[in-house]
C-alpha cells in the first residue's frame, strides 16, 4: 500500500504498524516522534498502531539549527486536512 | 560564581551562555565549538528524520542530552499550528519539555510574529510545555508571555544572525524592570563585547549561534563568548561605577611635593 512519509511518497506492506515501520527504516524509538495524519502518535502506542492506505506520516528528531528549508516540515496543512 | 546559578522552571543552568548548533562545518566542529564555549544549553530545531540516507550521522551522537541540556526550537514556523505542531513533536521525542518557542513574522528580518506567539505559547503552556519565548524587545510583549505561563523570556538583540548587537539597551533594561523573570537575551550579538553588554546590563544568559559559527575561527570565538559572559556577570555583580562628565583624580593629593 502506499503512504507519504516525510513527504516522499512510499509503499509499505498492508498492515504494517508504526513500529514495524520504523523497525524496517532502521529508526531507533528514542528521540524521535511520530505523526499520523496530524496526531501526535505516542511511544506506547507504536505497536499498536497500524499504518492504512493513504495514510501521511512525518518522522522528526532533533537536528542542528535553525532554519534548514530541506529538513523542514512543510506548510501544507490545509492541503492535508483535503487529502485525508 | 558557583552560588550564582541560573534557575528557570527549577532546571539550574551551569553556563549563562547559551548556543545553537546551526551553521558548523560539520558535527566536529560543532562539538568542539560548544565545549570551549563552557556552555550546557544548546538549542536544537525539529526535523523530518532522513528516511532515504539512514548512514547519515545525528547531531545527537555528537552532543550527549546526558550532558547537555537540549533545547528544542521551532525555528522556521511562521503560523501559531506550526509552532505548536513543531513544538509537540518536539516534546514528545521525550528528551525535554523545555520549547524555545519562535513564530517567526517575516522572511526578511526573522522578527517574531507577536500576535501568534502568544496564541501558541497559550495552547503550549496548556500542554505543559516550559515555553521560552523568542520575543521582540518590547516590554509589553514579555509581560504578556510572563502572564501566560512562560518562566522566562528571550528578547532579540538584533535581527537573528545579523550581527549588529544589542540594539536597544533600553529596551532591554525596561523589560528587566517588568517581569521578575529570567531574561535571555536571544539573537543579533556578533561578538564578546556584545555579550559582555548584555550580562552587564543585568540579563540572566544570552543565546546565540551564528556569531559563534560563522566566525573565521568558531572555536576561538566559542572562548571569547565564554569569557564575555564571565566578566559581563561579574561587572555587572560588582556593581559599576556611575558615568560622569569630568575627571575624578585616582592619586591623593596630600603630600604632595611642593605644596604649601
Amino acid at each position: 500500500m502506499n503512504i507519504t512519509l516525510n513527504g516522499e511518497k512510499k509503499n509499505v506492506p498492508a498492515g504494517i504498524t508504526v513500529l514495524g515501520l520504523l523497525e524496517s527504516l532502521n529508526i531507533p524509538q528514542e528521540r524521535v516522534a511520530v505523526e499520523l495524519n496530524l496526531d501526535i502518535v505516542r511511544k506506547n502506542v507504536y505497536a499498536a498502531t497500524s499504518i492504512k492506505e493513504g495514510d501521511i506520516l512525518e518522522v522528526v528528531s532533533f537536528m542542528q539549527g535553525g532554519l534548514r528549508k530541506e529538513f523542514k516540515i512543510q506548510r501544507q496543512d490545509e492541503k492535508l486536512r483535503r487529502e485525508i | 560564581m558557583t552560588d550564582d546559578k541560573l534557575v528557570i522552571a527549577g532546571i539550574e543552568f551551569n553556563s549563562r551562555l547559551w548556543v545553537g548548533t546551526g551553521k558548523y562545518k560539520d558535527f566536529v566542529e560543532t562539538k568542539k565549538a560548544i565545549e570551549v564555549s563552557g556552555t550546557d544549553t544548546v538549542t536544537v530545531s525539529v526535523r523530518r528524520v532522513n528516511i532515504i540516507d539512514r548512514s547519515k550521522e545525528n547531531l545527537l551522537d555528537y552532543i550527549d542530552p546526558k550532558k547537555y541540556k537540549i533545547l528544542p526550537n521551532t525555528a522556521g514556523c511562521y503560523t501559531a499550528r506550526d509552532a505548536i505542531r513543531t513544538a509537540m513533536l518536539a516534546a514528545e521525542a521525550g528528551i525535554t519539555k523545555l520549547v524555545k518557542l519562535e513564530v517567526i513574522g517575516d522572511e526578511k528580518t526573522l522578527f517574531p510574529d507577536n500576535e501568534a506567539l502568544l496564541e501558541a505559547t497559550k495552547v503550549l503552556v496548556k500542554e505543559g510545555l516550559i515555553v521560552l519565548p523568542y520575543v521582540s524587545d518590547d516590554p509589553i510583549m514579555a509581560k504578556k508571555l510572563v502572564d501566560l505561563g512562560c518562566p522566562a523570556v528571550m528578547p532579540l538583540a538584533a535581527p537573528i544572525g545579523s550581527g549588529l548587537g544589542i540594539r536597544n539597551p533600553y529596551n532591554i533594561r525596561i523589560i528587566m524592570d517588568t517581569v521578575k523573570v529570567p531574561v535571555v537575551v536571544d539573537a543579533g550579538v556578533g561578538t564578546a563585547s556584545d555579550v559582555a553588554l548584555a550580562m552587564e546590563l543585568g540579563c540572566d544568559a544570552v543565546l546565540l549561534n551564528t556569531a559563534i559559527a560563522g566566525a573565521k575561527d568558531p572555536i576561538a570565538m566559542a572562548e571569547a563568548m565564554k569569557y564575555g559572559v564571565l566578566a559581563g556577570r561579574l561587572a555587572y555583580k560588582a556593581g559599576r561605577i556611575p558615568k560622569k562628565l569630568y575627571a575624578t583624580a585616582s592619586s591623593p593629593l596630600e603630600g604632595m611635593i611642593g605644596n604649601r
